[in-house]
């Protein structure tokens, strides 16, 4: 039994990672109904920009590092509305999608021509000794991001929900138009939410940059959180958080459990088949908005 | 038959006309010297650079005035609103020549937010609430640009409270949810939180049985008489618009193309054919209806 909850618990934490990433496509969905392909190298500039301010080009400490690093995301989020989502305003989504996947190639270019494209380690200074809690083996490493991540999480429902621009934010992400002739501007409305999904990008980026280096296939795991998006929904906070612990958990129950009687390796596979399995029941997922049609 | 208020206008010119309020019955001649709140001044409008849409329109509308902008479908009514308020640009649109002027300031280059703080609210056709918020979240996005003012905006969501008591028993359902009526009266009572001074409603009786038309458009006036709330109106329903503005100019093909007291139009004869469905005689016999000629065009 210890066993079973052992990979349950890792399931779980590594589940939390993919949150992380989900999260940041979740804000920019929301606000703008874009599916923001750009969220990978986001994570993966953000890494590069950290590693860069820590010991590639300066050694500043790691509280200014990380601040610095934050302030780079904000430009990006300026550049990013203000070059490249301005002249697209009342334009179809799809157009908006097509301009996310330039701006991936673009962050993901830059990045490797300041930063080099060799892979870095990453160290934050936090020992990665595991601890025993009730029996169980946990990594300080996994718990200190799970901490991270539920802060950032209750910060974000937080602001969504209770301030005066989360909720002009949220009235932008239902409907652009009216939501201008209420007199909520509609770019500064986007830059908020493109720089809150670079600060969560950021954190996905150290954290997995920590895991596995600062490297160029930090781009992927954007695509590991695709069922994460779908089960949780494509516009839910909580969604994205309770649907990366269903797939952290899944994948690693499933691998340990009944990967054996298969022939192992459906780790890889798993959370696509969860996902699709939401699909035929809930196609917004979870948590998702409803689709609310009038007749 | 009274024609003389009705001029019959070339296309750019622009007749000043006094300005009549008809208040039960007697009128009052407003004084001449008095600027109007909002000067619309022969613009025009072209979609996505290339679609002329509206070819020089010029109105006004004082203080306290309830204005109707009559028209048929695709007359730009629409877009004479949108123009103003400066949603336009959010369409492709934009504003080519002429100038908007509200209360004696250039406007026509200012983004909608700005305006919106000015006082200048436009209610969208169509009720276009917030459909995941709750009533309650959607008025207040209304006072967006009041900032941090949080007893105004206390009093301002009692206040519609007091003109919508529906609004308040539906206050935390989401806004999706809620009817077609309800959906009109949040929008209108989401305009009201931003303290306007002129509202544009586009077809606020879009859609809505006859009963409830006619509750909106007492709410309307009673917004107009109580908060002292300019009214820019665009309407189809010409009689139920003439019935309770001060003013009305009708619209053809992008051209104001006739204007005068609400009273003096629903007296004019092709204002009463055209728009109204009434003739002089009364109820046509099924021989009129034969020979029923097209409908008149001041434009040709």
């Amino acid at each position: 039994m210890t066993f079973f909850f052992e990979v349950l618990v890792t399931g779980l934490m590594v589940g939390i990672m993919y949150s992380l990433v989900a999260l940041g496509f979740v804000l920019i969905f929301k606000a703008s109904e874009v599916f923001n392909m750009a969220q990978g190298a986001m994570s993966l500039f953000a890494g590069l920009a950290l590693v860069g301010f820590l010991d590639q080009y300066l050694q500043l400490p790691l509280w200014l590092a990380l601040l610095c690093t934050v302030a780079v995301m904000t430009i990006w989020a300026y550049a990013i509305v203000f070059i490249v989502l301005k002249p697209l305003v009342a334009r179809p989504p799809l157009m908006l999608f097509m301009a996310t996947f330039g701006v991936a190639y673009l962050m993901e270019g830059i990045g490797q021509s300041i930063y080099g494209t060799q892979a870095k380690g990453l160290n934050l200074g936090i020992p990665d000794t595991p601890i025993v809690i009730g029996g169980i083996f946990m990594s300080t490493f996994d718990l200190f991001f799970t901490g991270v991540a539920a802060i950032l999480v209750i910060g974000l429902v937080w602001f969504f929900q209770k301030t005066r621009t989360g909720r002009a934010l949220r009235a932008v992400s239902d409907d652009h138009e009216a939501a201008l002739s209420v007199g909520i501007p509609l770019l500064k409305a986007w830059t908020i939410t493109w720089i809150v999904a670079g600060v969560v990008a950021t954190v996905a980026g150290v954290a997995w940059g920590t895991r596995l280096g600062v490297q160029f296939s930090l781009t992927y795991i954007a695509l590991k959180s695709l069922p994460v998006l779908i089960i949780g929904g494509l516009d839910s906070i909580p969604g994205a958080i309770i649907a990366g612990l269903i797939v952290g958990a899944g994948e690693n129950l499933g691998e340990v459990f009944i990967g054996p009687y298969v022939g192992g390796g459906i780790q890889t596979f798993f959370p696509y088949l969860l996902a699709l399995i939401v699909l035929y029941f809930r196609p917004y997922g979870l948590f998702g908005k409803e689709i609310i049609e009038r007749v | 038959m009274k024609h003389e208020a009705c001029g019959i206008r070339q296309a750019g010119t622009f007749n000043s006309i006094l300005a009549i309020k008809n208040t039960g019955g007697e009128k009052i001649v407003m004084a001449t010297e008095q600027a109007p709140l909002l000067k619309v001044n022969n613009i025009e409008v072209i979609y996505e650079h290339v679609i002329l849409v509206l070819k020089g329109v010029s109105l006004d509308v004082y203080e306290g005035q309830i204005a109707s902008l009559l028209g048929a479908n695709g007359a730009g009514k629409s877009t004479t609103l949108k123009a103003i308020s400066n949603l336009v640009k959010a369409e492709r649109g934009e504003v080519t020549k002429g100038t908007v002027e509200f209360d004696g300031k250039r406007v026509d280059k200012l983004f909608a937010p700005q305006l919106v703080k000015m006082g200048v609210i436009q209610i969208m056709e169509g009720r276009h609430t917030f459909e995941h918020l709750t009533v309650e979240d959607d008025l207040l996005t209304g006072a967006y640009t009041r900032g941090r003012d949080k007893k105004g905006i206390q009093e301002a969501l009692d206040r519609v409270y007091q003109y919508f008591p529906r609004l308040k028993e539906r206050r935390n359902v989401k806004t999706g949810y809620i009817s077609g009526g309800e959906m009109q009266m949040c929008a209108i009572g989401r305009g009201l939180m931003a303290k306007p001074r002129i509202m544009l409603l586009d077809e606020p009786s879009m859609g809505l049985a006859p009963l409830l038309v006619k509750e909106i458009f007492n709410i309307i006036k009673r917004l107009n008489e109580e908060e002292k709330v300019g009214m820019l109106l665009a309407e189809q329903n010409a009689a139920m618009a003439l019935n309770y503005a001060d003013y009305g100019y009708v619209m053809e093909n992008g051209r104001v193309v006739l204007d005068g007291e609400a009273a003096t139009l629903r007296g004019n004869a092709d204002v009463r054919e055209f728009y109204l469905g009434l003739t002089a005689v009364g109820k046509k016999s099924y021989r009129d209806v034969k020979h029923y000629h097209r409908r008149k065009r001041w434009l040709a």
